[in-house]
């Protein structure tokens, strides 16, 4: 596999505007004759359809959702990043780019985030003009507040809603363009294969959720923003339908699939009150400024948490890490939490939880000021619980919440399929091993409002190799592999649900391949994915038919991919012998506990080539070179 | 918790639907859904066809889940989508009956769920600010005092679930509609626009089959982020702005 990343010559700061005026430029009178096909409808996709098609390119969208604005960007809390310095607080392009790439522990391409904190501020404006209602002082002018991993404030937020409101944004921009006929958006369509012809991705094969009807799609190039992978673990902070058939089809196809074992837990999630669970929710990380976390110090300690006295709880990240205290990173938190509950302290009725206390909080500022820091949170979280916070300590555990990982791409968004690009969580460029808070919202508007607006017209101008129609041969085989795999899943009549694998699934991969991993689990969960995958193959009940809405047979599909996909995971967490951000190898740390990684062996992207379906993936190496953020170790003591 | 379940059951959009009984053993630290999924999972485990129904996030915000509850669009807590509705709100024994939206816009497609496509075309006729991606001026050189910028989040905050429409004995969309057109003509950036959007907006809401409006107010007691009757009195104000400066 060829792993050009083709980053322009020249200093950091050059690169983008270098290779914008290098690129070459398709006439404008010749952009209505190219048609591209974007598949998903998040702020990846849908900013990008709508912006190709006000340059005047022809554009289809599709998305599973019934509405592109149920897209799964819609449920993003907290805020999105930008260099504006509005607050004058000394924050600059340089130090968003800075803080990124040593946040994402020295496993990104330099390159693209310096680009990305460049356009991070037009994302501001683009979105202010479309009449997003981003936070205001009484003066009028934009606020921000500042999040883990930074010390300006450069978020802009809407209430914690702010994923809600920049998604209508772009769902509005999308909607103009489908008015003005420039788009034609295919909700209930899920994409089930690309197809290449000549080697160049040119089509997509799709099932009409409604109707069943397979259909096939010509185009001229191929846009991939179809988000994150998170739900390989059964429970993850996802929204349910979120899956990774697209990318791994692409896979399958010959794409590379970039360090898929980099996946960030994010350390407050309510926890799991039983098994019939079928998701997670997000508590904001802002309930670490005034919340500390506990357990008690006897694993035995049954009782209730106000009738234990201070002198008998362990307010154990206070404990370890007297400097940063409750406010250590994400991924430090979360693994902090886990070992408290493996060695059996944890609380609440499964164990797998601890304490996150107000009390000392409310005794100090009153109640009435910490309602209005965290009024809203504190009511989700009795909603969901029935407990109240101001009453009783929260409980918390970490939750899968999003996927570093993604196919590989060049500077371009290009993966190494010319003509298939790749965009948002779906691609894996920007967030190296652990992505800051506010950052996914900006990568996913910058590569559809900014940089392939560009870059596609590139691959057009020198890539193209002329019309294809959906009479190709290539269409013929693809279609007919996606039917016969839908024969197949209908046609196997076993007796258990399709969920009951998906749990198992999860569970062997947070067991072996989430907070924590080592050589022995890793090992045994390559043993337990393919046992699990045949078990699957031979009994899943998939009900109903295939020529009509049928959830199942769409949930089977997606599961059927994630028996795969999660091997990839293991393959890729084995082969990095470091602990880097999310990813935390057992065997390599420090005597405090602390993450050790390998810059000299591992400084690496591990890019995985399919190699056929009993084969092992093939490992590439894009080696990264970091010529302006100085390689450091992170320490939160 | 013992739960008997009366579900809405419908092959698909020209078939005869019927009422159907289920028993489903809950907890009431369950989710509303999740309790749908226990019973799918038995039901698919007994070799029936299990129900089906609209769900992606689960967190109240995607706007997809919609059940309507003993009669209630996403039932009886108010400002809760039928996903953040847990089982402590029933009471052991309890029968619940569950129906998909009705409404003549809103035509089921199996089960409980149903198409919502005519919310998307009333978006498309102007629900935006033309605008093309770009460099448009600096953020900052559009002052907007907080209060408004506070009041037009109030409106943007519409989840699109259709609630509103389900609860309004006449299946009007008047809510829905004025959540957008409101949100956008009390900022600067809406306001160019702001005469032909109301416009074409009520013209598609007209177009796709829904109801008018007789301010029974049942949508702003259904609606999950709590809109309030204030937006179609803003609405019916910019219609008639619009009407009365024709070009």
């Amino acid at each position: 596999m060829e792993l050009d990343a083709k980053i322009p010559s020249g200093p950091i700061e050059k690169k983008w505007d270098k290779h914008r005026f290098e690129m070459k430029l398709v006439n404008p009178a010749n952009k209505r004759k190219f048609r591209i096909l974007v598949v998903g409808s998040g702020l990846a996709g849908a900013s990008a359809a709508a912006t190709l098609a006000e340059l005047g390119y022809e554009v289809d969208c599709f998305c599973f959702q019934d509405s592109p604005r149920r897209a799964h960007s819609i449920a993003a809390q907290g805020g999105i990043n930008a260099a504006k310095n509005y607050q004058n607080d000394g924050d600059s392009v340089y130090r968003l780019f800075y803080d990124t790439v040593k946040g994402g522990d020295y496993r990104a391409r330099e390159a693209n985030v310096y680009r990305l904190s460049q356009v991070s501020v037009d994302i501001i404006d683009q979105c202010v003009a479309q009449g997003v209602p981003f936070a205001r002082e009484y003066g009028g002018m934009l606020t921000n507040r500042s999040f883990g991993g930074a010390q300006v404030s450069r978020t802009f937020y809407a209430r914690g809603q702010t994923g809600q409101q920049l998604l209508l944004g772009a769902y509005s921009a999308l909607n103009r363009m489908i008015d003005a006929g420039k788009v034609t958006m295919h909700p209930r369509t899920e994409m089930l294969d690309v197809v290449l012809v000549d080697g160049h991705a040119r089509g997509l094969i799709t099932r009409n959720l409604i109707t069943g009807e397979i259909s096939r799609w010509a185009g001229d190039a191929v846009i991939l923003a179809t988000g994150g992978y998170g739900n390989v673990f059964y429970l993850s902070t996802n929204a349910k339908g979120s899956n990774v058939t697209s990318a791994f089809r692409a896979y399958k196809k010959g794409a590379g699939f970039a360090n898929p074992c980099f996946t960030q837990i994010h350390p407050t999630c309510i926890p799991v009150s039983g098994d019939y669970q079928s998701k997670l929710t997000l508590m904001s990380e802002s309930l670490r400024n005034d919340g500390r976390v506990w357990v008690p110090s006897n694993p035995e300690d049954a009782r209730a948490p106000n009738e234990i006295p201070e002198s008998e709880r362990d307010y154990y990240l206070e404990r370890r890490y007297p400097s940063f205290g409750n406010l250590v990173p994400r991924d430090v938190a979360a693994r902090a939490a886990k070992k408290e509950c493996d060695e059996g302290r944890g609380v609440g009725s499964t164990g797998l939880s601890v304490y996150l206390d107000f009390a000392a909080a409310i005794e100090r500022d009153g109640r009435d000021q910490i309602e209005d820091r965290y009024g809203n949170l504190f009511e989700m979280y009795e909603r969901i619980t029935g407990e109240s916070p101001y009453r009783q300590p929260m409980r918390i555990y970490p939750a899968v919440h999003y996927t570093m990982g993604g196919l590989w791409v060049d500077y371009n968004l290009m993966s190494n399929i010319p003509g298939l690009h790749v965009l948002g969580e779906a691609n894996f460029s920007d967030h190296g091993a652990n992505r800051l808070g506010a950052s996914a919202l900006m990568q996913g508007l910058a590569d559809g409002y900014f940089v392939i607006p560009y870059t596609l017209g590139h691959y057009l101008a020198t890539g193209w190799q002329g019309k294809v129609a959906t009479d190709h041969p290539e269409f013929d085989k693809a279609e007919e592999e996606v039917k016969a795999k839908v024969e197949k899943l209908m046609g196997i009549g076993g007796r258990t649900p399709v969920d009951v694998f998906h749990r198992e699934l999860g569970q062997i991969m947070w067991d072996h391949c989430g907070m924590a991993r080592n050589r022995e689990g890793l090992q045994k969960a390559l043993q337990l994915i393919p046992e699990l995958r045949e078990r699957f193959w031979n009994d899943v009940a998939v009900p109903g038919d295939s020529m009509e809405l049928n959830p199942w047979l769409e949930k089977a599909g997606r599961v059927a991919d994630f028996l795969e996909f999660g091997e990839i995971m293991c393959h890729d967490a084995l082969d990095r012998e470091e602990s880097c951000g999310g990813h935390f190898r057992e065997e390599y740390q420090t005597d405090e506990g602390e993450a050790l990684r390998d810059d000299e062996n591992y400084a690496y992207g591990a890019v995985w080539e399919y190699q056929g379906p009993d084969a092992a993936p093939k490992l590439n190496k894009e080696e990264l070179s970091f010529e302006y953020v100085k390689l450091t170790t992170r320490s939160y003591k | 918790m013992k739960i008997k379940l009366t579900v809405w059951r419908q092959r698909n959009r020209n078939a005869q639907g019927a009422f159907k009984d289920y028993e489903v053993e809950a907890s009431p630290d369950m989710s509303f859904l999740e309790m749908f999924d226990v019973l799918n999972e038995s039901l698919i485990s007994k070799g029936e066809e299990p129900v089906a129904f609209d769900h992606d996030c689960r967190e109240g915000i995607c706007g997809a889940c919609s059940m309507v509850i003993n009669g209630s669009p996403h039932g009886p807590r108010q400002g809760t989508t039928t996903c953040q509705l847990h089982m402590r709100s029933f009471q052991d024994g309890d029968h619940i009956v569950v129906e998909p939206w009705r409404a003549r816009a809103f035509p089921i497609i199996k089960d409980l769920v149903v198409d919502r496509s005519s919310f998307d075309r009333i978006q498309q006729a102007g629900g935006y600010i033309t605008v093309n991606t770009g460099a448009p001026q600096d953020a900052n050189a559009i002052p907007i005092g907080k209060a408004e910028a506070d009041e037009a989040f109030d409106y943007a905050a519409c989840i699109g679930c259709g609630a509103c429409v389900a609860a309004c004995p006449n299946a009007s969309a008047m809510l829905f509609t004025a959540s957008k057109v409101a949100h956008l003509s009390l900022l600067p950036q809406g306001a160019p626009e702001r005469r032909d959007r109301v416009r074409r907006m009520v013209t598609a809401m007209d177009g796709e089959g829904f109801g008018g409006c007789t301010n029974h107010g049942e949508c702003s007691a259904a609606c999950p982020k709590e809109i309030g009757q204030d937006a179609i009195t803003l609405l019916n104000r910019e219609f008639m702005r619009a009407g009365v400066s024709a070009k």
